[in-house]
């Protein structure tokens, strides 16, 4: 009579030091190595989506900062354009290019949260504080903005909520000069280490093919090799009036998602440079109604620091909407999860779901 | 009366190597913050240089949970399993001409029989925990540890053929004229890359990866238990780093300062390189630390034992 194979199951989360929140994965292991991987969410639902439904729409921006809070207003921009389209509001072009540079600084400072946790994730403890002190500074910008750092609350309908201050370029200025040095420093530090290339290349493979499948967006799909962003094939805001590059890599791995991140951190620097050098004068705030009744649908899509991030609206002529409906990428993308953890090792499993990048505000939402 | 003359040496002696582990406590976090741009301790005495005390101190106050459905024995018996062999390694390490507690004449192999009795201890910390994650822990040490022993030994083993004797005395007096590392550069970093892997530090920290295992084998300790694994964790990082200035290093030898002095500026030389190597390195996985061991540290210790047996066979 053949023996069945009896496989251990490890609970990995919620309460674990590198899954990035309370994510909980259930192994099924065969030794170290993975039989069944399953997902288990929903720890940090906070039900957003119905909670919008009971705020107008000027108070509901707020809770878009709670969503993914390392990349806060990434998420505002979404949810004001939405609104704009709905209304047909022409924001003015001095409040479009505050919104990119804080958006594209924002998402540097996503890709520096990434990156220090990643490091983390695999061992190397020093890369944390290299990268949060880089991180550091661009709070710092968002702090003479708004007087918030990680959740600003900037954006408003039709405009950011007041000019930038005095010191404000100057202060960028320094920064994007001294960034794109620094990033090549750390870039260094990560892939001139061997273990690092070991433990990230040919690990979570996920081809193209996978990936489109699965609908994952973002630095996961560009780092399978599929040139999509929604910067460039649907520009919203003013990204038509930049030059930059999307970066891609063929090598489909955890690898291929890092390289990504990094050369978009460099990316983003040169989208900040551009819109410094052309911003514009003006008013920062187009006239609103107010009070804002919204009619009618619609579905605005940004591409966020980890994907699609898209904001579904339908208003019925009232105050607050009708239903509001979030598509956050790190939850799409987190659906690929069992399919890349196929027969990898326990000690992949934090590399693999690092490389992700989630974040629990916004996959529980 | 030569009885109490022993056991007073070997009660100086143990002192001595905690407070050594002490020291390395404090000079590894200061290290490390120097290191991450931050300033490591600063509150407890000047720059913070009470604080592996305090540390302690606040360890043996904790309570010492137990926890349920476990086997209790080996439960309480792992980490003596684990602090004993890290104090009798002390036994025959010469720190200097005249201070050492006894010469053995098997010296080098009583070390590494001794050294290889805390794999046991962390097999049955993992294992009667009742914990999956200390279970891995333990497991991966177990396989961590036996795959770079081997290589370690036969390193070793080149270095006796080089001395002729067994005794760490007589190794280290082998050495008045030329280091050992002079002639053995491949054993050298074979030795050192296997003392991590024994040590248990990045790059080779599998059996308490932080990020894998949560705390690898004793994740389940608290209070003296837990203390007991932390200080045969740093003795051993100082007895294995002063084995390794023994063997290659030689020993307290060296010019106008006093052997002690010697010595011990070449063990902290090295706990430093282990600390710098801490502080820059990332985790490898469990099968390619094997693979390293197996496939490339194994044969090459080899072909290092038999160049240095031909070598010597030529030279008499």
């Amino acid at each position: 009579m053949p023996l069945e194979p009896v496989h251990m199951q490890l609970n990995l989360g919620p309460q674990h030091p590198s899954t990035h929140g309370v994510f909980r994965i259930v192994l099924s292991l065969d030794g170290e190595r993975i039989v069944k991987a399953e997902p288990v969410l929903g720890y940090l639902h906070r039900g957003i989506e119905k909670l919008v439904e009971y705020r107008t729409y000027s108070q509901i921006l707020p809770m878009f900062d709670r969503l993914d809070y390392v990349a806060a207003l990434l998420n505002e921009l979404v949810y004001v354009q939405a609104i704009e389209k709905l209304l047909e509001i022409e924001v003015p072009p001095r409040a479009e290019y505050v919104r990119i540079i804080l958006c594209e600084l924002q998402r540097i400072a996503s890709h520096l949260m990434w990156c220090a946790a990643y490091g983390m994730d695999l061992g190397a403890i020093t890369p944390f504080f290299y990268l949060l002190r880089e991180r550091e500074i661009v709070l710092d910008i968002f702090e003479i903005v708004s007087g918030a750092r990680l959740t600003p609350a900037f954006f408003r309908i039709g405009g950011v909520r007041e000019d930038i201050p005095p010191g404000f370029i100057e202060k960028v200025d320094k920064f994007l000069d001294m960034f794109p040095k620094k990033l090549d420093d750390y870039d260094q530090l990560l892939t001139g280490n061997e273990i690092f290339l070991v433990r990230t290349k040919g690990v979570g493979v996920l081809s193209a093919e996978d990936a489109i499948n699965f609908g994952v967006s973002g630095p996961v799909l560009r780092g399978s090799g599929v040139k999509f962003d929604i910067r460039r094939v649907e520009p919203y805001s003013i990204y038509d009036h930049f030059d930059f590059e999307i970066p891609t890599n063929e090598s489909k791995d955890c690898f291929g998602r890092y390289a990504v991140r990094m050369e978009e951190m460099r990316q983003s620097t040169r989208i900040v440079r551009q819109a410094l050098d052309k911003l514009p004068d003006g008013e920062v705030r187009a006239k609103v109604p107010k009070s804002i009744k919204v009619e009618g649908e619609h579905y605005s899509r940004i591409e966020a620091s980890k994907g699609e991030l898209g904001v579904y609206i339908k208003g019925d002529g009232s105050t607050n909407p009708y239903r509001l409906k979030i598509r956050a990428p790190a939850f799409v993308n987190l659906m690929a999860l069992p399919k890349m953890l196929e027969n990898s090792l326990v000690a992949d499993v934090v590399a693999i779901l690092g490389s992700i990048d989630i974040c629990m505000g916004e996959v529980d939402r | 009366m030569n009885t109490i003359k022993m056991v007073m040496i070997s009660f100086g002696m143990l002192n001595f190597v905690l407070a050594m582990a002490a020291v390395i406590m404090y000079i590894e976090r200061k290290a490390m913050g120097d290191i991450q741009v931050r300033y490591g301790p600063m509150r407890v005495g000047f720059h913070g240089v009470l604080q592996p005390l305090a540390d302690m101190l606040k360890i043996v106050g904790k309570e010492e949970i137990i926890p349920e459905g476990i086997d209790k024995l080996i439960f309480k018996v792992a980490p003596f399993v684990v602090f004993v062999p890290a104090c009798m390694i002390l036994v025959t390490l010469p720190l200097s001409k005249t201070l050492q507690v006894r010469d053995l004449s098997i010296g080098i192999f009583y070390v590494i029989a001794v050294v290889t009795i805390s794999t046991v201890g962390m097999i049955m910390a993992g294992w009667s925990s009742h914990n999956k994650y200390s279970m891995l822990g333990g497991v991966r040490a177990a396989g961590q540890l036996i795959s770079y022993e081997l290589s370690l030994s036969l390193v070793v083993i080149s270095i006796v053929m080089l001395a002729g004797t067994l005794s760490m005395k007589g190794i280290v007096e082998a050495q008045s004229s030329f280091w050992y590392i002079l002639f053995q550069p491949v054993g050298f970093a074979i030795f050192f890359l296997g003392t991590m892997a024994e040590l248990c530090r990045i790059p080779f920290d599998l059996p308490e990866a932080e990020s894998e295992l949560v705390a690898g084998y004793f994740v389940e300790y608290s209070g003296v238990r837990f203390m007991l694994f932390l200080l045969a964790e740093y003795m051993n990082l100082f007895t294995m780093c002063a084995i390794a200035t023994i063997l290659f290093l030689g020993g307290w030898n060296g010019p106008f300062l006093p052997g002690i002095l010697w010595f011990l500026i070449k063990v902290y030389i090295l706990v430093f390189i282990l600390i710098w190597i801490r502080g820059t390195l990332p985790r490898v996985r469990a099968d390619q630390l094997m693979s390293l061991g197996w496939k490339v540290l194994l044969p090459l210790s080899l072909l290092n034992l038999g160049i240095t047996g031909f070598v010597a066979l030529i030279v008499q």
